[in-house]
């Protein structure tokens, strides 16, 4: 069946209400008093029974974020945050820590079937869930995290036989404490901007992955977020390292209930690829974006970094952003090891009153590396995207190469997209391409769909996935299905 | 005996820089089941703007007059719904869609209207049989189905992906706007077969179009000419050859 086909049927069923993960699940939580201090912060130390320098880096870090202030250079617009009024640590009330699936609260794995997040290693070996005319899944490792904490993670006993580590960040502090304590905060600062010094300071979970010398990593790796519990900011840290010659493709996903108020998600992703390593990240983010009218939504404040530290290694990050009411996102390169090569490849969609300032960073440091950037901005109703990119070529990237390609699609009159392309080149030798170009789906186009026989919702869809398609391609496979659909569901009602 | 299409009175004007401009000024027309008619005219006379007016272009105010389609009011009807019912048009000029890949689009239209008609959809085998044979008479590439929809294609192939559309989509009425103009003999002669590849009881064809030649393929049953967005006048195929040696002065005349 094609994608257009179930992603027609997806949104006859959707009906008005397009966000069909919005809804909440009722269970018992520990939560943190409402506030940001150091008592907060060694609340949650304790609560994840944290060793001492760890409790001295967060706090550091709080120390950095009081004399900070949030950037103000992008183009989104939004009421201040009182930082003082969201509590910032909700577990579900059973204790944390490895279990085994039969542990875990059926309600939790209730929540994530909803979500369609497979939890059961089993069914998904055996393949036996498969409806007639689809394709068997591939098994995909899952590391579920629940508001603040890891819930699930599967196939770690497969992953760990390939000699991957793939755990929850709470547990590899524990567990890895040498690896951790090596990594974290080396490609993205604790101080190195206003969230990630929030971050750094009260982050709760997200995934560890090491994928040791030489080993490609026998599946896919991704972690679902959900936020659940109200009120609640959710700051999750993740970190994956891979060693000399070895590869990893990851994929994050995520989603939250519809609540009138603002959430706030500020998390930070670091990125280590050794020698000839390889890191294929990809993200679909779906936090639920507010209404039709602009209420609520998360706020969507995330700094994503890779460091290419060894010789030809490869760091490629795939974004496809259709969720959140405001996304300030970049994520970045930082090329170092010669010959190395940098991607990203990124859809943005905006509709209604959602806004998105997005884009990367490449840093040429290293001779003979490389980046290539794709972005596609897709905007519709009132709303409003940037894309913002940062290339520069620092006295030592002889030969060095960029490829930027920004493409914008617009859709009614009343939305705006912008792209903001920085260039710094201190390399002779360095050669940078950067094209744009902006363009409008045309009555002409729609009338032409129409007539023969699409309904304006298939056209839309048909015109977006086609002016996205060099984005999609790189994306797993069964995600890139998963992919069209929700962009056709986030566009729903922009025309018409 | 009912007719497919009924056309009385037809008044449609359009908003040009806020005022509004009467293109069409009392159409009327009939075309019964099974046959082939064309529409002759000098240019700006309103022939693609009725085309439009008949698939359903929302820009196009109808003032007054009424169509129907196989018994249904079509001026009621969506261009969607207008094309499941069996209407389709072969554009003057057809659309480009970047990245849209055209055997995907072709796919989506044809399955569109079978499950608006209660038909079964078309498998990917079942499909690309189908499209296989219909490129073949059509003396088409493979390669054009892999292509963007029309993005790229001379205008010959242009006309020829418009046709292979009309054959995959087998509508009840095709509208055919100038799908000759700009085309060798070759191609003139290959899209004319694929129209009469078609021809049957269940299948009329409103053809627009400046040359005799193609009506010479085509064999029409009747011949309107219009003029000043009116039909002034209708008849055999004579009619066709009298305009192919006069010219439209003498129509153009009468409706002064
Ligand atoms: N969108 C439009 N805006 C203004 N005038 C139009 C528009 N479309 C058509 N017209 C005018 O209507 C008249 C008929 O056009 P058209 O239907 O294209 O004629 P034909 O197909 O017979 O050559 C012409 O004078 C043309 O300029
Ligand atoms: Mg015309």
């Amino acid at each position: 069946m094609p994608a257009i086909t179930e992603t027609r049927e997806q949104v006859e069923k959707l009906g008005q209400s397009s966000y069909k993960w919005g809804f909440e699940t009722d269970i018992e939580m520990d939560v943190a008093p409402k506030g940001l201090n150091e008592e907060t912060i060694r609340l949650i130390s304790a609560r994840k029974e944290e060793p001492e320098w760890l409790l001295e880096w967060r706090l550091a870090a709080y120390k950095a974020w009081l004399t900070m202030t949030e950037p103000s250079w992008a183009k989104v617009v939004y009421p201040p945050i009182d930082y003082q009024d969201a509590h910032y640590y909700a577990a579900p009330r059973k204790k944390p820590g490895p279990k085994s699936l039969d542990e875990v609260d059926p309600e939790l794995l209730r929540t994530y079937e909803k979500l369609g997040i497979p939890l059961h290693e089993q069914a998904l070996l055996a393949g036996v869930e498969v409806p007639e005319g689809e394709e068997a899944r591939l098994p995909v490792a899952v590391d579920a995290v629940f508001d603040s904490v890891s819930v699930a993670t599967t196939f770690r006993k497969t992953l760990s036989e390939a000699g991957v580590i793939f755990s929850p960040i709470s547990e590899a502090v524990r567990d890895h404490p040498d690896l951790v304590r090596k990594y974290l905060g080396s490609v993205v600062p604790a101080g190195d901007n206003f969230y990630a010094a929030l971050n750094s300071a009260v982050f709760t979970d997200g995934s560890f992955v090491f994928v040791p010398k030489g080993v490609r990593c026998p599946m896919e790796l991704s972690t679902y977020f959900r936020i659940n519990a109200r009120n609640t900011g959710q700051f999750e840290r993740t970190l994956i390292i891979v060693e000399d010659g070895a590869s990893v493709s990851y994929l994050e996903g995520c989603t939250a209930p519809m609540r009138d108020e603002n959430q706030l998600h500020a998390a930070v992703v670091e990125l280590v690829a050794m020698e000839d390593a390889t890191i294929k990240y990809s993200t679909v983010q779906n936090w639920y974006p507010g209404d039709e009218n602009g209420l609520g939504g998360i706020y969507n404040f995330v700094t994503k970094r890779g460091a290419c530290r060894g010789a030809r290694s490869k760091i490629s990050w795939t974004q496809v952003e259709t969720g959140s009411a405001i996304t300030w996102k970049y994520p970045s390169c930082i090329l170092q090891g010669e010959g190395s090569v940098g991607e990203f490849y990124s859809v943005a969609v905006t509709n209604n009153h959602q806004q998105a300032d997005t884009g990367t960073k490449m840093i040429h440091i290293g001779r003979n590396t490389r980046s290539t950037i794709i972005a596609k901005t897709i905007s519709a109703g009132k709303s409003d995207s940037t894309y913002r990119g940062l290339v520069r070529m620092l006295p030592k990237a002889s030969n060095a190469r960029n490829f930027t390609q920004c493409d914008s699609l617009l859709i009614g009159d009343q939305c705006g997209a912008h792209t903001v392309p920085y260039i710094e080149n201190r390399n002779m030798s360095a050669r940078i391409e950067h094209e744009a170009t902006t363009s409008k789906i045309s009555e002409d186009q729609m009338f032409y769909c129409r007539q023969r026989g699409l309904s304006q919702e298939d056209a839309v869809g048909l015109i977006v996935n086609g002016f996205c398609k060099d984005v999609l391609k790189e994306l797993p496979m069964e995600f890139a299905v998963e992919a069209q659909k929700l962009l056709q569901i986030s566009l729903e009602g922009s025309v018409g | 005996m009912t007719d497919l299409l009924k056309i009385s009175g037809l008044h449609a004007s359009i908003d040009a820089d806020g005022k509004p401009k009467e293109i069409l000024r009392g159409v009327d027309l009939v075309i019964p089941p099974g046959e082939v008619h064309a529409i002759m005219g000098p240019n700006g006379c309103g022939k693609s703007t009725l085309s439009y007016v008949l698939a359903g272009r929302e820009e196009y105010d109808v003032t007054s007059g009424s169509v129907t389609f196989m018994g249904r009011d079509l001026l009621d009807m969506e261009p969607e719904e207008r094309a499941a019912a069996g209407l389709f048009l072969a554009f003057q000029s057809p659309v480009e869609l970047p990245g849209v890949n055209n055997a995907n689009f072709l796919r989506t239209a044809v399955n569109a209207v079978r499950r608006a008609r209660g038909e079964a959809e078309l498998d990917a085998v079942g499909f690309l049989k189908a499209v296989r044979a219909a490129t073949k008479n059509l003396s088409m590439s493979d390669d054009m189905l892999k292509r963007s929809v029309n993005v790229g294609f001379s205008g010959g192939e242009k006309k020829r992906n418009e046709v292979l559309q009309m054959t995959m989509l087998q509508p009840t009425l095709a509208i055919l706007d100038e799908t000759d103009s700009g085309l060798d003999v070759d191609a003139l002669r290959i899209v004319a077969e694929g129209v009469k590849n078609l021809r049957s009881p269940k299948f009329s064809a409103l053809v627009i179009t400046h040359h005799q030649r193609l009506l010479d393929y085509l064999g029409p049953d009747r011949i309107h000419v219009m003029a000043r967005g009116r039909i002034v006048r209708s008849g055999g195929p004579e009619l066709a050859k009298q305009i192919d040696a006069e010219g439209y002065a003498s129509f153009l005349a009468e409706a002064a």
